[in-house]
């Protein structure tokens, strides 16, 4: 095991796959020479040269359409796009050509590739670089979705969403970069689809994805701590495929679901949680769920106001305590 | 395609293109058309729903590329993609039991009119979001050039397109990356109901605009299937050295409106017949008799087309409606739809 930030393990991730696998290439803006606007992807172009880590022009539709083509023909392209809001310059080929070309073909054609982008707020960016817009991907029917929140995760997952046959939308929170944790040395893969349980109490379960997950986990130790209150913490890690085995025994086991999103509250990812506990495990139920959402408002940028609306630890404690109690 | 031409006997001496692979245009073009045609009878009689576009009229632009194109080369084309994918060798039956929402057709019915595709033909999709394909044709040039193989796409579009943000970027980056792609633009003066001169600045809406990409301007008579098979034969050549790509506009008419519910009422009274006095298919007849092709010959090849056509839609007519499973499967890699465990 060897300590890792969150922005190493990307590359770290990137340059696993490259070394075992010809066919991955990778393009961006600003992605091969500046080493990514994070620093994401330092080291790549000196590591592979400049036929597979490739600088694009500030064009997003070429970039995931270039990557749509090379994938159905062949390729198991990696794009960046360098912020998440920018997913809204080319969804036309994220939503209409990347996630429906398989079905509409009926099977004929495939598009294995990997779009990671930098999602979230914690940058003081303002909304149009500071979303977090995983539900908008949740929504599409034909596209994997992947939030880590953990360096061995960020690893793992990249690398086993470049080893999919599916496209998959991998969402790295920026403010998480720095973040630094342990992750296997060596070839390490993960598997697409599967939640993990961080702790386990017994009077409620939080749901969380990305920076979302730290933050339950603080709010957790407190509400223990502090008041008594013992929760269980799930890793969503993956939204589509969605675990729902492990998000539903985890409700079952504690009687109450909390879910932590950064995404705005309508149709947030933690609405279709909602609903599945709703339907499936409402017997199970000891009281109302709990959604903590940032509000439904677009992102403001200064530290005050940026803080006050995404879910803070001391939010998360406080509905807690309000609605458990 | 794979009847290509090694050069029997030559009906006309010292020709470039030879009557053999004259006689190839001149039986795609028909097949096109015959198809085009059948398809609008069908709709007529109710038995092809939703909506359609058709090409009559501009097919000898799709029939040059598919005879100049090499097997394993790719083709990107629109909605109005039934003529190019048919170019490339995919199943009348199967264009025609897709359009009737039929088992037999390309895509089990799942994709219908505007998304034809034959994989196996290395037709890779017909795209319905104007613009969206361009640079999907430029990735799998960029995957052709990656890999070294000399395939080269070809990516077809309207007049429309070419206002819109996707054929732009699409240019720039394949320019940059030298990419082994053709665009080709097929200029039927209108996009949709409205006059393309009048919504776009300059007088040809493609290759006015090659010169900002470092492209040359490359105009041709898109009715004239000579002309296309010669222009498509010295861009493709090129590109598959490493020439990069090219802009090619094409000039042309449909015969009908933007689509099935279009009667085209919006063309000014005697274009129409101007343009038909030009049908691709009217003077390429004339001049395969006027380089000496007898014409049994070419009598012969409608009636087998006709033949064909009629035998494609016995065959659609008979295959059963999509099975119900299918509405489940193939969103995933693992044939399956579903989302969660």
């Amino acid at each position: 095991m060897a300590e890792l930030t969150y922005r190493d393990a990307v590359a770290a991730g990137i340059a696993q796959e490259m070394e075992r696998d010809e066919r991955v290439v990778f393009l961006g803006e600003d992605v091969a020479h500046a080493g990514g606007v994070f620093k994401a992807t330092v080291g790549l172009l000196d590591k592979f040269g400049p036929k597979r880590v490739r600088d694009c022009p500030i064009s997003e539709q070429a970039i995931l359409g270039a990557a749509m083509g090379a994938a159905m023909t062949g390729l198991r392209p990696i794009a960046e796009i360098m912020f998440s809001d920018f997913l809204a310059v080319c969804w036309d080929i994220v939503a209409n050509e990347i996630a429906k070309s398989r079905y509409m073909t009926n099977g004929q054609v495939q598009v294995p590739l990997v779009i990671r982008t930098a999602n979230g707020a914690g940058s003081r960016f303002g909304a149009q670089h500071s979303q977090s817009v995983e539900n908008w991907a949740m929504m599409i029917p034909g596209i994997k979705v992947v939030a880590p929140a953990f360096p061995a995760d960020v690893k793992g997952l990249l690398a086993a969403a470049v080893r999919d046959d599916d496209p998959v939308l991998f969402f790295e929170q920026k403010s998480l970069y720095s973040f630094k944790g342990e992750v296997p040395d060596g070839e390490y893969v993960d598997e697409l689809g599967k939640a993990r349980v961080l702790r386990q109490g017994k009077d409620c379960t939080i749901v969380a994805l990305a920076l979302m997950v730290h933050r339950a986990l603080a709010a957790a130790e407190i509400l223990e701590k502090e008041h008594g209150i013992s929760c269980t913490v799930v890793d969503v890690r993956s939204l589509v495929p969605l675990d729902t085995v492990t998000i539903l025994a985890e409700v079952a086991r504690t009687g109450r679901l909390v879910t932590v999103e950064e995404n705005p509250r309508l149709c947030g990812w933690g609405a279709e949680i909602a609903s599945i506990i709703a339907d499936e495990c409402f017997w199970e139920l000891d009281g109302p769920i709990i959604r903590i959402t940032t509000p439904h408002i677009p992102l403001p940028s200064a530290d005050q106001l940026e803080d006050n609306t995404v879910p803070s630890v001391e939010r998360i404690v406080r509905e807690i305590r309000e609605k458990i109690d | 395609m794979t009847t290509k031409a090694k050069s029997k006997k030559p009906a006309v001496a010292d020709d470039d293109i030879g009557s053999d692979i004259r006689l190839e245009l001149f039986r795609m073009q028909l097949e096109l058309r015959l198809c085009e045609k059948r398809a609008y009878d069908l709709f007529l009689q109710n038995l092809i729903k939703g909506t359609s576009h058709l090409s009559l009229g501009q097919e000898a632009i799709a029939a040059a590329f598919g005879v100049a194109m090499r097997p394993d080369d790719w083709t990107f084309c629109t909605y109005r993609g039934h003529a190019h994918t048919l170019a490339r060798g995919a199943s009348m039956s199967g264009v025609l039991g897709e359009l009737m929402g039929r088992e037999c057709g390309l895509l089990g019915g799942k994709g219908g009119s505007m998304h034809l595709t034959d994989v196996s033909k290395g037709a890779m999709g017909s795209y319905a979001i104007i613009g969206a394909h361009l640079p999907v044709a430029a990735g799998a040039a960029w995957s052709a050039q990656y890999r070294g193989t000399e395939q080269v796409a070809v990516c077809f579009f309207g007049d429309g397109t070419t206002n819109i943000g996707a054929f732009h970027e699409a240019l720039n980056f394949s320019v940059v990356w030298k990419l082994p792609v053709i665009f080709v633009c097929e200029n039927n003066l209108y996009m949709e109901y409205t006059p393309i001169s009048a919504v776009t600045a300059v007088e040809h809406p493609a290759a006015d605009r090659a010169s900002a990409y470092g492209l040359e301007k490359i105009v041709v008579d898109g009715n004239d299937a000579d002309a296309m098979y010669l222009t498509a034969s010295k861009y493709i050549a090129r590109a598959r050295k490493g020439g990069g790509p090219a802009l090619i506009e094409a000039m042309t008419y449909r015969h009908s409106g933007h689509s099935r519910a279009d009667p085209g009422k919006y063309r000014p009274e005697g274009e129409l017949e101007k343009w038909l006095e030009r049908d691709p298919i009217k003077i390429y007849r004339e001049r395969l008799l006027g380089l000496g092709i007898v014409e049994a010959t070419l009598n012969d090849i409608e009636g087998e087309v006709m033949q064909q056509v009629n035998d494609a839609t016995e065959t659609a007519k008979a295959s059963a409606p999509p099975s119900l499973d299918g509405i489940y499967k193939h969103v995933w890699a693992d044939g399956g739809a579903a989302w969660r465990n």
